[in-house]
């Protein structure tokens, strides 16, 4: 059985003279120690799926789902408020894009760490002890001081990896982690990948990568299913997905990247109105 | 060889740092610190480097929203660092920036049609309001947009949408010299694609000038004809946009290159 499992899932939105479906039923699994990526431009519902796995999604009349999501074996949809809150941070972990507004830029990054080890693990006697760990699993040096920096005081990248200490410090099984490095520069974002697949190989956790660019998603992901206009239109094995892609909007999707010492002419675009006629 | 539009020659931008009961100046931030170059006419200079490498400042020094510290900068031949503030108001309509993040850098309560004609209405009074809105709606087609869209607000558009808008509203008052201060990196990488085309459609039709500015290598080596690296304020490399790729000189380049993501 995989360690979580999404059948049928719908997601529609609410407005105030239209309805907006944002993910049209979709199915996908994600196994023990897995890394899938789920690539799609801004709007084809790969940001409302991912956070439809801990139930995050405003709620009705707003917003509507429907679907089975599983986590072993478990559906999240029958769980009370109380089971939700010991699911989230503890057993799925979410670091987002913008490092700079997901921390609050009143607490001390130490606090808000210590903040997610105090709500999970209630017995645990050296919180600070256990903080400082979880910065210096996330390369940041001088721990001991960093602990009581407020997030301004920190770069982007810097940041982000206080994002990823958050995450792991209640150890959980699953990361899902939302365009991590779309805010970043590209050095930094090579660092914080590097630096979540160091920490996948000491713990061997499951990834879900949420991402627009399929250049992260090389050598990183095991597989990757893509998404467009809250469908899936293609799923397969990462390397299988880039060298020999099935669906079109995939291929338009990997052929608009710049890529390095190929100076094309003009970058390649994506046909949508083919897309969708066909 | 071709001439050069801009040419900056030993660029300085210090930022004093205070502290202490009297607020003395104690140090200085050198976020430019000796900087030359120059952008030849009808090309693309590419500059990158990290973010704090000093890269925004130095466009950002050239029209004048950054103080300069010493150095000097000449456009189309005329120094253009000791010009008093009107002397300088006519070279504003040569020099235009389109920048990053395209949901900061519109106004959210004015119309894609007041954005477009307000540097219309500066540097072009005697235009009638018709005119205006004639030329806007040139400019909205040419950029990709319809003119049906010029009467909404920015809040209606997606990302790619909107740095459009913003290329709009640059191109308004027939610059030569574009400063574009990351204008991509802000966008999922296919609007990415649509918007490098637009430029590079533009400069051909329209003779521009561009100073790219961007994080990106890729990128850069797409667009460029020049690249320079920029690290702690100081350029570490400029060669061609081939040069560069096939035979990176300083470390920090080869670093960056390493960082591009191959598949």
């Amino acid at each position: 059985m995989s360690l979580l499992e999404v059948n049928n899932l719908k997601i529609r939105f609410h407005g105030r003279d239209e309805t907006v479906e944002a993910v049209k039923g979709i199915d996908f699994t994600l196994n023990e120690g897995e890394t899938l990526a789920v690539v799609g431009e801004s709007g084809s519902g790969k940001s409302v799926t991912a956070l439809s796995l801990t139930r995050l999604l405003p709620p009705a009349p707003t917003c509507q789902s429907s679907g089975e999501i599983r986590l072993d074996g478990r559906d999240i949809n029958s769980l009370s408020a109380r089971e939700l809150r010991k699911l989230r941070g503890k057993e799925i972990a979410y670091i987002f894009q913008e490092p700079s507004s997901s921390l609050n830029p009143v607490f001390t990054v130490g606090y808000q760490i210590a903040e997610a080890i105090k709500l999970h693990i209630p017995g645990e006697k050296d919180v600070t002890g256990r903080v400082i760990d979880a910065l210096k699993a996330v390369g940041i040096r001088d721990a001991e001081k960093r602990y009581k920096a407020y997030p301004h005081e920190m770069s982007g990248g810097m940041q982000q990896r206080v994002m990823i200490a958050m995450a792991l410090a209640c150890e959980p099984r699953i990361l899902v982690a939302d365009e991590p490095t779309t805010a970043l520069d590209v050095t930094i974002q090579k660092q914080i990948m590097d630096l979540l697949a160091e920490i996948r190989q000491q713990r061997k956790m499951s990834i879900v990568l949420i991402t627009h660019n399929f250049g992260i998603v090389s050598g990183f992901a095991d597989r990757v299913v893509v998404m467009f206009r809250g469908e899936i239109v293609e799923q397969g094995q990462t390397e299988d997905v880039l060298r020999n892609p099935q669906h079109p909007y995939t291929k338009a999707l990997i052929a608009c990247i710049p890529r390095l010492g190929s100076k094309q002419e003009r970058l390649t675009t994506i046909d949508y109105e083919s897309l969708v006629s066909s | 060889m071709n001439a050069s539009l801009l040419e900056v020659r030993d660029l300085k931008v210090h930022y004093p740092v205070r502290s202490g009961f009297l607020r003395r100046v104690n140090d200085h931030v050198r976020a430019v610190d000796g900087v030359s170059f120059s952008c030849r006419k009808g090309k693309t200079t590419g500059l990158v480097g990290e973010s704090g490498s000093g890269k925004t400042t130095i466009g950002r020094a050239i029209i004048r929203l950054a103080p300069i510290t010493s150095g000097s900068i000449h456009f189309d031949d005329q120094e253009i660092t000791g010009l008093s503030k009107g002397g300088f108001f006519p070279l504003r309509k040569r020099m235009q920036m389109v920048f990053q993040d395209p949901f900061n850098s519109l106004n959210p309560r004015m119309s894609v049609f007041q954005i477009i004609a307000e540097p219309l209405e500066i540097h072009f009074p005697q235009m009638s309001k018709a005119d205006r809105r004639k030329r806007a709606a040139e400019l909205i087609d040419r950029v990709g947009l319809s003119a049906t869209q010029l009467d909404r607000y920015p809040h209606e558009f997606s990302g790619g949408q909107r740095q459009r808008i913003g290329i709009a509203r640059a191109l308004a008052v027939e610059p030569e010299f574009i400063i574009c201060d990351e204008p991509v990196s802000a966008l999922d990488v296919s609007i990415q694609a649509q918007i490098v085309n637009l430029l590079q459609d533009l400069q051909q039709e329209l003779g521009l000038t561009y100073l790219f500015i961007a994080h990106d290598l890729a990128v850069v080596e797409h667009i460029s004809d020049d690249v320079l690296v920029m690290t702690g304020g100081k350029i570490v490399e400029q060669a061609s946009a081939e040069a560069i790729y096939a035979d990176p000189q300083s470390d920090y380049t080869k670093k960056l290159l390493e960082a591009v993501p191959k598949f």
